[in-house]
């Protein structure tokens, strides 16, 4: 609630609804230069930087196989990773949710173990867990008990396992309080009208998860396009193969190399800009559908 | 419970002969099967890795745990963290507060605007937010002749670091606060501005006891984070070790010359850290979590 200071009519154009509170010009004004200076400007500078460089010069850096092999695996990973997220990050947050169950409480908190830890630990745990010789690498390795003959680690597999670590507590968090709220009376309603578990669940629970899970992919797939700690210790990081484009920028940049690494630096900026506006979307979109979500 | 006549549903009693089990779950088989497979699931990929960390640590016994922090290069990694995280947390502490103020208490136009580009290190990678800086002030950037003049050193020292983890820890305070003071409204400051408080008294009387516990939950990540950081300041730092390496560039340079023991020593210091800030967390969401925004419910 705001009180009006003035008559609308009397009062003109304001930026800001008049309101009794103090502290507008101050807060506004320090929000604006501290994001400026920290965010902003250095954003811009990289833009700048990019600019300086002649569009054949651009081209050749973007359209240069390793750069395209980079960006490949980037996405090519982060998709996976993100499709098996969304599957078992659904599984997780309908068990938590709907069932009761021993330690129930206890996985809940685990599942935002990720964003706890840092990705240096995460990365050097995964390498050797998954390295020839580590506990899972060798049940799986042409060692191991199974005879499987998978390499894991130091392959383009491994920078996989490592997004799937990173991304789960994503899809979990944005399903699980969606799920939360689930009004029953629909699939009672459902029920009541004919329907089995199975068509209650993919016709009427899984069309209003829709946009909690498209927002969890998208974060989960931004987030991992942009992955550097977790993921270099267990990739193997050879160029072409398990090179993955955050990788090449930091190369480029110890080889002096700005504008080749503000150019790859740059497309990805442009990604994530639009992986933003694409999960804005997709939540305007939902509320529009739902009401709320 | 009921008597055997009365018209009541109850789920031990078929209602139809083909609804074998209430139609609003799962059969219990279904329900065992997806229970083991989420158990499984957090078990391999999340729980195993944890583990690891502190097996590794003390694969070698107790006695090389604690000599690995004996090593001046880690100690002086671990002083360098705590600096950073006690400089970067702060400056976004005071930031985080100021833009949930204008924000959440005031109308004006393109606040969704603002609000997005305060989100915007969130969606930058880590490697790319350390980047943009070295641009700014590394040795080929317009300012670098300018630094040099004056001998300020941000790249490949201190500053850059506290600016690289400045940068990827930016939203955690504001975007908690943010929703939470939307929420409350503005009324108890109205009250309080009625009674005669001035613009401090407000907010230090009424707000701030109004948002503590979600402040308290902003704080921690945005710590853990700031101590956890290893893309952005691996970027600006160097690498330089025992002055410009933190505790995550070091258990890279352990790592890397197979010091696999001293590596997971270091790690397992910041693999506790991230259970306390997890258990912090559980605590105040179980105790407060109507007073936090990330958990608030209708």
């Amino acid at each position: 609630m705001t009180v009006a200071m003035n008559h609308p009519a009397k009062a003109g154009w304001r930026f800001v609804k008049p309101s009794v509170i103090p502290g507008f010009g101050l807060t506004f004004g320090y929000t604006l230069l501290y994001l400026s200076i920290i965010v902003l400007i250095p954003i811009i500078g990289l833009f700048l930087k990019a600019a300086t460089i002649s569009p054949e010069q651009i081209w050749k850096i973007a359209s240069a196989a390793r750069t395209l092999n980079a960006l490949k695996i980037s996405f090519g990973a982060s998709l996976i990773a993100a499709i098996v997220n969304v599957i078992f990050g659904l599984i997780v947050a309908w068990v938590l949710v709907r069932y009761k169950f021993p330690f129930r409480r206890l996985l809940d908190a685990v599942v935002d173990l990720p964003f706890a830890l840092p990705t240096a630990v995460a990365g050097i745990a995964l390498s050797t867990l998954y390295a020839p010789k580590g506990w899972i690498g060798w049940l799986v390795s042409a060692n191991g008990p199974l005879h499987l003959g998978w390499k894991i680690a130091y392959t383009p597999t491994g920078i996989v396992i490592a997004l799937i670590f990173i991304g789960l507590p994503f899809v979990v968090r944005t399903v699980q309080p969606v799920l939360e709220e689930f009004e029953a009376e629909l699939e009672e309603a459902a029920a009541t009208l004919g329907a089995n578990r199975w068509q209650t669940i993919t016709r009427v629970i899984l069309p209003r998860l829709t946009p909690a899970i498209l927002t969890g992919f998208a974060l989960a797939f931004a987030r991992a396009v942009g992955e550097y700690g977790s993921v270099i210790f267990i990739a193997g990081n050879l160029p072409n193969i398990s090179e993955i484009a955050p990788v090449l920028i930091v190369i480029k940049l110890e080889e002096f190399d700005q504008a080749g690494a503000a150019v790859i630096a740059a497309i990805m900026l442009v990604i994530a800009f639009v992986m933003l506006l694409v999960i804005n979307l997709i939540q305007t979109w939902a509320r529009r559908r739902f009401g709320d979500v | 419970m009921y008597e055997q006549d009365d018209f009541v549903y109850d789920s031990r009693r078929p209602i139809a002969p083909y609804a074998h089990t209430r139609p609003t779950t799962e059969r219990d088989w279904i329900k065992r099967t997806l229970i083991g497979v989420a158990f499984a699931f957090m078990l391999l990929v999340i729980v195993l890795p944890l583990a690891l960390v502190f097996v590794e640590a003390f694969r070698k016994g107790a006695g090389e745990y604690f000599m690995a922090f004996g090593d001046p290069q880690s100690q002086a990694a671990i002083r360098l963290t705590l600096l950073v995280a006690a400089i970067a947390v702060p400056f976004n502490l005071v930031f985080g507060i100021a833009a949930a103020w204008c924000v959440a208490k005031f109308e004006f136009p393109g606040k969704a605007f603002l609000t997005t580009l305060i989100d915007l290190p969130f969606s930058v990678s880590p490697v790319v937010s350390g980047m943009v800086y070295v641009l700014l002030f590394g040795a080929q950037s317009f300012l670098s002749p300018f630094l040099k003049a004056n001998h300020i050193e941000i790249i490949f020292a201190v500053p850059g670091i506290v600016l690289a983890t400045i940068f990827v820890t930016f939203p955690f305070i504001a975007r908690e606060l943010i929703p939470l003071m939307q929420d409350q409204g503005n009324g108890d400051e109205e009250a309080a501005l009625s009674l005669g408080a001035n613009g401090w008294q407000v907010f230090r009387r009424v707000t701030l006891p109004n948002i503590k516990w979600g402040l308290l939950y902003g704080v921690l990540l945005c710590n853990a984070r700031a101590m956890g950081e290893f893309g952005a300041v691996s970027v600006v730092s160097g690498h330089i070790r025992g002055k410009t390496t933190t505790m995550p560039l070091d258990i890279e340079i352990l790592y890397n010359e197979y010091n696999f023991a001293a590596a997971f020593a270091v790690a397992s210091l910041l693999a506790m850290l991230a259970l306390v800030t997890l258990l912090f967390k559980t605590v105040l969401e179980f105790r407060y979590g109507d007073e936090l925004a990330g958990t608030r419910k209708h």
